[in-house]
């Protein structure tokens, strides 16, 4: 192993999750997507959450995005029960510790740059002054502050990845979720926004990446396998020439 | 409480571009507010306007003025009890002021007796019909305000000696004498020539109500040798076979003392008909206030159904609205979801959908009053006798209706926008 796919020291327990399921009603029936999940992720972690379709990746995904509550379990971020908080308690834990990255990047489309970045400092209420100067640095942060007054649309796919990465490095979040981030750019886009985010993993910042693709997921420090509402396999680095079920019995 | 301002402020920049951006759409849902609210103000302007007819012709009655009639001035059930009442003589006034003139500290001035008649007016080739012909003294003007455009009212001396002088309303002299000044000319009336003496000031009409322009005023002696037989308090068969009218009406000192004043006239006009106690009125003493008790609920009733039915065109507006802002969240859910996940509250959601709403209405509704300002204006100049009011009073109303219906119709799709669930908005597409 080289250092890169090594496991850094890292810091406090961000996300404790013990044991939780989430069960969906569909009509009749009640779909199982997590049957019970455990769970640490600590500052400045680099996590992949791989799985197949209907694992369960995309319903903890939400989970740890605080979008929904679990069924049963525990939820503490950063020492916070999550899982009795009501909807505007939720937002305000969005708001302040996560940064969303989206797969299909969704910006305002009548907003700028800027004023994109801005949003999640509105819901903050930080003052307007405040608002320009961090959302102006987040955009340089993400090599775009020369286009802060474009619209989406534009801006290439790869730019528009990159407002939606500053978004949600605007906060300040303890973790930045990106959902899919390459899936809808192709793969020399794709690499230069997976240089961004290793970038902002060297500068501190802890990241859960979510994703099918094993050559993105390549790039975390440590990768979850979820099938069938549990994990399936947790473990540091990623062992791209393993076969899963392979992995899972050594 | 910063946060709220500045989720508004937000709020307001979103709507603004919302609506720069579905042009057609926003204009042609506002459409529906300004139609409704281009209704909603006329109707108002109209019924300002009746109330205002209704006093400025109640005006012509004064409120300082007790009228004794026959009839009461408010519908009678037992019409039977009134029809065999003995008329009201014209002589009655002078007993009146007799009275009045004896009794120290009363509350009356001075009665002026009334007679009149629909009578024919011409000059050389111009003739009015039904004209509304008044025999009084020139006390008259005492118990009414009656402004002369030109020349003046007749006098005493032409009162007592029933002078043929006539004073004649705005429009009989306007036609009349379409381009000369009516003044010392001759008219005729019933055949018998009268002098121009005065023309009274433009009063406008309303709603057939009465009122001073179509009307000419004669002395009461020169009235009775002409138009009445002998005795005027008779069923008058004149030779037109129209009938005589008498009242007496009574100037009061003071109209806060009207109810004590009433009571006196009571009292006098039992002494003047000589009736014994246990014997009810056979007259009624009225004035302007019961007038218009009458006419209140009618004009109440004409507000309450012409603003319900102009409303149910604002009411249309608004579903049209709504209708709109239910479109703007289905096809928005997206944008909410991220606007959730980014960590805007339910109430941030509610806000913005309102807003939107609040401010398409208000659009519509600043547009309808403008429309309406101007359609006001083009009904007072083509319809000068329409009475109709353009007050401050309904710029604010109809301002507030236009917000209401903005609240009210953006009420649902806002609650339904802020109560998505941010894992299905987000999937949304």
């Amino acid at each position: 192993m080289d250092g890169r796919q090594s496991v850094r020291a890292v810091g406090p327990v961000v996300i404790d999750i013990e044991n939780i399921t989430k069960d969906y009603v569909m009509g009749e029936e009640i779909v199982r997507a997590l049957r019970g999940v455990t769970l640490q992720i600590r500052r400045n972690e680099y996590l992949a959450v791989m799985g197949p379709s209907g694992s369960g990746k995309s319903t903890l995904m939400n989970m740890l995005g605080c979008l929904d509550t679990p069924t049963s379990g525990r939820y503490d971020f950063n020492g916070r029960n999550v899982k009795d908080m009501d909807d505007d308690e939720l937002a305000a834990i969005r708001n302040r510790e996560i940064g969303f990255v989206f797969q299909t990047f969704n910006l305002l489309p009548r907003a700028n740059a800027l004023r994109n970045v801005e949003l999640p400092l509105i819901y903050a209420g930080i003052d307007p002054e405040t608002r320009e100067e961090r959302a102006t640095q987040a955009l340089n942060d993400v090599g775009l502050g020369d286009r802060i007054h474009h619209k989406p649309n534009e801006l290439s796919g790869g730019q528009r990845q990159r407002v939606a990465i500053a978004r949600a490095l605007v906060n300040s979040p303890s973790i930045i979720l990106a959902d899919e981030p390459t899936g809808n750019l192709d793969s020399k886009t794709g690499e230069e926004i997976m240089a961004l985010l290793e970038h902002l993993y060297q500068r501190g910042n802890t990241i859960i990446l979510v994703t099918h693709e094993r050559d993105i997921a390549a790039h975390a420090r440590r990768t979850i396998h979820l099938r069938d509402g549990l994990i399936e396999m947790d473990h540091a680095g990623f062992i791209p020439e393993l076969d899963l079920e392979t992995a899972a019995t050594t | 409480m910063k946060r709220f301002l500045y989720e508004l402020e937000e709020s307001w920049k979103i709507a603004a571009a919302q609506m720069r951006s579905n042009m057609t759409r926003s204009t042609l849902t506002a459409l529906g507010v300004i139609i409704g609210i281009i209704a909603v103000t006329l109707m108002g302007t109209a019924v300002n306007g009746i109330g205002i007819g209704f006093d400025k012709s109640m005006s012509v009655l004064g409120d300082d003025v007790l009228y004794v009639t026959q009839w009461p001035w408010k519908p009678v059930d037992d019409w039977w009890n009134y029809r065999d009442r003995k008329k009201i003589e014209t002589e009655y006034a002078e007993k009146i002021n007799h009275i009045i003139g004896a009794t120290p500290n009363s509350n009356l001035i001075v009665a002026v007796p009334t007679s009149s008649l629909m009578r024919s007016i011409r000059y050389r080739g111009n003739a009015v019909d039904n004209v509304f012909t008044l025999g009084t003294t020139s006390d008259f003007t005492v118990t009414s305000t009656i402004d002369c455009k030109e020349g003046r009212f007749f006098n005493e001396i032409e009162s007592q000696t029933g002078a043929q002088v006539v004073v004649i309303g705005y429009d009989v002299a306007d036609a009349l004498f379409p381009s000369e000044s009516p003044i010392d000319k001759f008219v005729l009336i019933n055949g018998q020539l009268f002098k121009v003496v005065g023309v009274n000031a433009r009063q406008g009409t309303f709603l057939g109500l009465f009122s001073w322009d179509s009307m000419v005023a004669i002395p009461l002696a020169a009235f009775n040798k002409y138009f009445s037989s002998k005795n005027a308090a008779d069923i008058t068969a004149n030779p037109n076979g129209a009938k005589v009218q008498s009242d007496v009406r009574v100037k009061v000192k003071d109209k806060k003392e009207l109810t004590e004043a009433k009571d006196e006239l009571t009292g006098i006009m039992r002494r003047v008909r000589g009736l014994p106690p246990d014997q009810k009125d056979d007259f009624s003493i009225n004035e302007q206030q019961a007038f218009k008790s009458t006419l209140d609920p009618i004009k109440n009733t004409i507000a309450f159904a012409g603003l319900f039915i102009t409303g149910l065109s604002l009411f249309v507006g608004a579903i049209g609205i709504m209708n709109i802002t239910f479109v703007s969240v289905k096809e928005r859910t997206k944008e909410i979801g991220t606007r959730k996940a980014l960590g805007a509250r339910r109430r941030t959601i509610l806000l913005q959908f309102l807003i939107e709403s609040t401010s398409l209405c208000l659009l519509g509704g600043f547009i309808g009053l403008i429309v309406a300002y101007f359609m006001c204006f083009g009904i007072g100049k083509a319809f000068p006798s329409f009475p109709i009011q353009f007050s401050f009073g309904l710029v604010v109303a109809s301002m507030i209706v236009s917000v209401l219906t903005g609240l009210i119709s953006g009420f649902a799709p806002a609650w339904t926008a802020s109560r998505l669930d941010p894992v299905t908005a987000l999937r949304y597409e």
